[in-house]
């Protein structure tokens, strides 16, 4: 790694130095809201009622976690319902959205068909039309298939998404053309093409596209509220509305503290595995001409 | 007309991959969009069927509504600064982690990351305390005690004050996807073209930075570069959280927070159609000029 900031022979890098110290500063910063969430989720009630509010826990308690346990298990349907659908719908949105997308990708990007620029254009232009207009209509279209009340109301609006189709065609313009054809002169049909040459080296873009939906998919609380009206329908998010009591209801601060921690610690798996698989395609490649 | 037929079946493979994308997005995205438009010239609460209203919404919109015209400008302040500034920072800190030993990446990125990670409610408790406007409001404290303030400044409330609070809170909270793209594409960038410049006399860093690196990852520049005019445009929940909804004198008031004060306090969906349809040429406009500059010409 010639391109290193680490000390460079028996010179002091000085440069280097200062970087390190500038963006452990600013990332300890950026830090703070996550410390925060974790500290106040183990703070006794006394301490989170304080003014001024301290920042960290000075008499950590997992009293919060013990009363979300009693408030769980006062809900109408089983909490693991809850768990158990949040994990199908984001699971689905992720993995469905992340084959469609990269699908799309490819011949945006590497054929030469008709209408290859206009469809393009479509795609991104959708990205700026404010979601919170759309949202009516988008009932209407939902409640007018028919699918209102099933999993295909929670999973199908959000699988083709117009950031992840553009991301990989950003990432599949970078794949070299001879690669391609080097396959297909072996014989490879355009499906095999796929899977063996686009796919994996769409794999940071797929990763990166996994994390951001994923992320999104399981904080939503606005299309199990909106798409569904059972209770065994509802997802985590619902159930996190619902310990909270709505606006002004403060008795649970420290339950809905806890409950926030324990709906990060998903997103959190998910963004190591994703960084995980970034960092790997580095350390093995690199994309070659 | 039956050349470009024979075109299309040419090339239906590339169709069949398409087809599923295409389909679901039809279906949940650009009908929807459709019904938006028409929507737009109707007056609609939700509870009444709309009715046709022709360009009524449009241009109240932009002759009798001064509360529109200064969202539009506060809109504009607001990401003229924070566009360009944000976009540059997530690049530089991709770049910057990007060049760090492969041991210590993964926790500067946990880092930058994490805003996007902890739910908004954590995030906005933090910078209320900061920019509290009594003398416990962490700023507030600090600046007293180094006696540069004599009593406690009310930052969040104070009309000259707000609109930077809320550029520095966002540049702060900016690395979102944008800067994920960055260091995913430069983890992609060849080795042998840094060998291969070194040959050629590429000494600096920044030299590698300029002639090898930037023009490696400008698929990766030109999709961070929408998303950051997309995300800077539709600036809303941070000025909702911070400043309140409406902010005083609407010195934090933006197109979003207009769109969702006629959305979903009003119910004149018609009207906050209106108001997508003009934020959506806006960002249309913006994106033409990015396409150019960064785009790879097709």
């Amino acid at each position: 790694m010639e391109h290193s900031l680490a000390v460079k022979g028996k010179r002091f890098d000085f440069g280097g130095t200062i970087l390190y110290v500038l963006l452990t500063l600013f990332g300890l910063l950026m830090l703070a809201p996550l410390i925060y969430m974790v500290s106040t989720a183990f703070k006794p009630t006394s301490e989170l009622f304080l003014f001024p509010p301290r920042f960290f826990v000075m008499e950590p308690t997992i009293r919060n976690f013990n009363d979300l346990v009693l408030a769980t298990g006062t809900s109408i349907v089983p909490f693991s319902r809850y768990i158990f659908n949040s994990f199908i719908v984001s699971g689905a949105i992720v993995v469905l959205g992340a084959l469609i997308a990269a699908m799309a990708a490819y011949p945006l990007s590497k054929h030469n068909m008709p209408f290859r620029k206009m469809i393009f254009s479509m795609i991104i232009f959708a990205l700026m039309f404010a979601p919170q207009v759309t949202q009516i209509p988008q009932f209407l279209v939902i409640n007018k298939l028919g699918i209102i009340n099933t999993y295909f109301a929670l999973i199908l609006p959000f699988v083709a998404a117009p950031v992840g189709m553009f991301l990989m065609k950003q990432f599949a313009d970078q794949i070299p053309d001879v690669l391609l054809e080097a396959v297909k002169i072996d014989g490879a049909g355009e499906w095999k093409t796929f899977w063996i040459i686009v796919i994996p080296m769409l794999k940071p873009a797929l990763a990166t596209f996994a994390l951001i939906s994923f992320i999104a998919a399981w904080n939503d609380p606005f299309s199990a509220t909106i798409y569904t009206t059972t209770e065994n329908m509802k997802t985590l998010p619902n159930a996190l509305q619902t310990i909270q009591g709505g606006a002004g209801v403060v008795a649970r601060v420290g339950t809905v503290a806890a409950a926030s921690l324990l709906m990060t610690i998903p997103t959190i798996l998910v963004f190591v595995i994703s960084q995980k698989m970034v960092l790997e395609t580095m350390a093995h490649s690199g994309i070659k001409e | 007309m039956s050349r470009m037929l024979t075109e299309v079946i040419k090339y239906r493979k590339s169709y069949y991959f398409l087809a599923p994308f295409l389909l679901l997005f039809a279906v949940f995205t650009i009908i929807p969009v459709g019904i938006s438009v028409f929507l737009s010239f109707t007056y609609y609460n939700i509870v009444e069927a709309p009715r046709w209203i022709g360009w009524s919404n449009y241009r109240l919109l932009f002759v009798d509504d001064n509360v529109f015209l200064t969202a539009v400008a506060n809109t504009l302040k607001f990401a003229f600064v924070t566009g360009p500034v944000g976009y540059i920072m997530s690049f530089l800190l991709a770049w910057f982690i990007s060049q760090i030993p492969q041991k210590y990446r993964f926790f500067y990125t946990l880092c930058f990351y994490t805003p996007a990670i902890t739910s908004s409610v954590a995030i906005s408790v933090v910078w209320l305390y900061l920019f509290s406007g009594d003398r416990y409001g962490l700023i507030n404290y600090w600046l007293m005690n180094m006696g540069f303030l004599r009593e406690p400044y009310l930052w969040l409330q104070n009309i000259d004050t707000i609109m930077p609070v809320l550029i520095i809170v966002s540049l702060w909270m900016n690395m979102g996807i944008g800067f994920l793209a960055f260091l995913a594409g430069l983890q992609n960038v060849s080795r042998d073209l840094y060998e291969a410049g070194a040959i050629d006399g590429v000494k600096y860093r920044w030299q590698q930075l300029w002639y090898i690196t930037i023009p490696s990852v400008k698929p990766q520049l030109l999709f961070g570069a929408v998303l950051q005019v997309v995300g800077a445009l539709q600036v809303a929940d941070i000025s909702m959280a911070l400043v309140g909804m409406p902010s005083p004198l609407y010195a934090g008031h933006t197109m979003m927070t207009h769109l969702f004060d006629y959305a979903f306090i009003r119910f004149e969906m018609g009207y906050a159609a209106a108001i997508a349809v003009v934020l959506f040429m806006f960002m249309v406009g913006l994106n033409r000029l990015l396409f150019k500059w960064l785009g790879s010409g097709d």
